[in-house]
């Protein structure tokens, strides 16, 4: 058994209470281990990217009980790309923290920021529904208090309701898990998998209402309309690297979708025929325009990177919605990308507010370092709008691409580029007041100079830009990566077979007979 | 009994959704701690309703309770006594702060803040 499985799950679950216990008076001997600890997590994700990389499945039994009873940990290709995209996101975020000084701003950033972690990992490597829940209380836990860091009314209000979405959220995976349960007698995902696909037509209702529930449950995570509205002001009240951190969290949303409803509740199976196409894919085309109409009406730059993460998770779930390998294979494409910009746009968003004061979008004197960031603002901007020459654009072509032949492709090629031509307006507008227009306007004389961003916070938001070049530079090999992903996903039976007929504690008579 | 705890479960999830919806941190919060005991029910009937059974396997025994469900309930629990403990203190905290215990966001308070 390979046990490098787990320790992406519990390197971050040592070292948030070691830096609680044994360096919290010490934010020097933080950083260190923070910065240390999500390092070895970057080698270990490459180590289970490579192991998996030519299509095999790593199965971790938790206390060797085999797999129906005890509580598995599955990497294939699908959770070791998330994994490795969110410490890659958690290592400049993190330098970002550091450099900008917000980890300073308030207690515990950096044990609260490895508990996200655990979260986040766990949530991508667990076979087992109950254990998803799980996990996905983990990362939210930690995202309660990363979210209210260094405090203030308008941020704690945010909180509020930001926590009690997420609790409404829980309680109703709660009330999907008992019906999954109730109507077939495991959590299992693999075990799931068998026992759904066995049930008679005549006794579909529990089942059917369980996958509403569930889809309505991962909807919430991933800010699909209607169930959004918990998104812009928390992401916007929330400290600038929090809410780079979070970029990742509703693609966790994403990612569920895609795990059970290609495993457990794939398009061709009778009992929840219609929930793809019928529901999924125009809430996901309302999420991509609202989000968009969002970026040209938002009076803030906050807001505004906070409405394009609604629109980009909305151009994801539209491939994903179209279930074909394709579709999922730009899907992922599109994942990593808007992951990497929505997180340098809100990082760009907060180096404007270091050198201005506030984010209204109103003609203001010029911010100290305006042309670094400036330049930065540009490129994020292209890259998010999903013009060429970045990845945004290549993403946008594999989802048109992959919906070019499905019976709704006139709405969703009409929407994806229309709303693309609206974010861009939104995007020029928003560039062009606050780096343009300041010019004209005469610095006041009296006023204190705002300090000057810190050089670690460019380094770190200029990490991002790099990775997302690279991840256009390296298209080719990333979308035949994805769709070899795509592949795995549409052919479940290796992950069964691997998650049930490896032997352990409690297996079935026959292995022991 | 099946009637019984079915109802029960409906009613307390009426209540909770209704108290939800009042959007004062209070009835909220009452409203959500009422969700998560019905969702608490929920789970632990979701292994079928048996009285007096055991859960362990044993000669002689043909009827059994199940007890995963009741595992799930645990930490069910858990996290839900925790997380109702949370958003009260942020909740007072919020409150106590703008004097002010809604818990959407205010049209006038939104202009306010955005100055």
């Amino acid at each position: 058994m390979n046990h490098w499985i787990i320790a992406p799950v519990v390197l971050p679950a040592l070292m948030a209470p070691f830096i609680v216990l044994a360096a919290r008076y010490h934010i020097g001997i933080q950083r260190a281990f923070s910065v240390a600890g999500v390092l070895a997590m970057i080698g270990i994700a490459l180590g289970l990217a490579f192991q998996v990389s030519d299509g095999s499945i790593l199965l971790y039994q938790m206390g060797d009980w085999a797999a129906p009873f005890g509580i598995v940990l599955v990497a294939d290709r699908l959770s070791t790309l998330m994994v490795l995209l969110t410490v890659v996101l958690a290592l400049f975020v993190l330098l970002y923290a550091i450099g900008s000084g917000w980890d300073e701003r308030g207690r515990h950033f950096h044990a609260l920021f490895q508990f996200q972690l655990m979260g986040l990992m766990g949530a991508f490597l667990t076979g087992d529904l109950f254990n998803l829940f799980v996990f996905f209380e983990v990362l939210l836990i930690a995202s309660y208090g990363l979210m209210i860091h260094a405090g203030g009314n308008a941020r704690i209000r945010a909180g509020v309701q930001y926590v009690l979405f997420n609790l409404i959220g829980s309680t109703l995976f709660l009330f999907a898990l008992g019906s999954i349960y109730a109507e077939t007698g495991t959590l299992n995902m693999a075990d799931l998998a068998n026992r759904v696909a066995q049930i008679g037509p005549e006794a579909t209702v529990g089942i059917r209402v369980a996958s509403v529930l569930l889809l309505l449950v991962f909807a919430i995570k991933a800010a699909v309309v209607p169930l959004h509205f918990w998104l812009p002001s928390s992401y916007a009240e929330a400290p600038a690297p929090v809410a780079a951190l979070f970029a990742i969290m509703t693609k966790v949303g994403g990612y569920a979708i895609i795990r059970v409803y290609t495993l457990i509740f794939p398009t061709d199976l009778a009992v929840t025929s219609g929930l793809h196409d019928l529901w999924l894919l125009p809430a996901a085309l309302v999420s991509l325009a609202i989000g968009m109409v969002g970026v040209l009406a938002a009076q803030r730059l906050d807001r505004l990177v906070a409405f394009s993460v609604i629109g980009s998770m909305g151009m994801v779930l539209v491939a994903v919605a179209l279930f074909t390998p394709a579709g999922i294979a730009a899907a992922l494409y599109y994942v990593v990308h808007s992951t990497l910009a929505g997180a340098v746009l809100f990082l760009i968003s907060d180096l404007v507010r270091t050198g201005r004061g506030n984010l209204d979008l109103t003609p203001q004197p010029p911010i100290a370092g305006t042309s670094l960031t400036a330049a930065f603002f540009f490129i994020g901007a292209i890259a998010m709008a999903g013009l060429p020459p970045l990845s945004g654009f290549l993403g946008k072509l594999l989802l048109l691409d992959a919906a070019y032949g499905t019976d709704l492709v006139i709405w969703i090629w009409a929407v994806v580029l229309i709303s693309s031509l609206i974010s861009l307006a939104g995007f020029a507008r928003a560039g062009s007041v606050l780096f343009w227009k300041s010019h004209s306007i005469p610095t006041p004389e009296s006023d204190e100079p705002l300090p000057q961003p810190a050089a670690l916070s460019y380094v770190a938001v200029g990490g991002l830009i790099s990775v997302l070049v690279a991840n256009t530079v390296f298209a080719g090999p990333i979308h035949s990566y994805t769709t070899t992903i795509a592949a795995q996903l549409f052919a479940p039976a290796p992950y069964i077979a691997k998650v049930l007929d490896t032997p352990g504690k409690l297996s079935p008579p026959k292995e022991n007979n | 009994m099946e009637l019984l705890v079915a109802s029960a479960i409906g009613i307390m999830t009426a209540g909770g959704i209704y108290l939800v919806l009042r959007l004062r941190t209070f009835p909220v919060i009452l409203g959500m701690s009422l969700l998560t005991y019905a969702v608490n029910v929920f789970l632990f009937t979701s292994g079928r309703l048996t009285v007096g059974a055991p859960p362990i396997l044993r000669d002689g025994v043909t009827v059994y309770t199940d007890a995963l469900p009741q595992a799930l309930v645990l930490t069910a629990i858990v996290i839900s006594f925790g997380m109702t403990a949370v958003v009260v203190m942020m909740g007072l905290g919020a409150f106590l702060g703008s004097d002010d215990d809604h818990v959407d966001d205010q049209p006038e308070t939104d202009a306010e803040d955005g100055s």
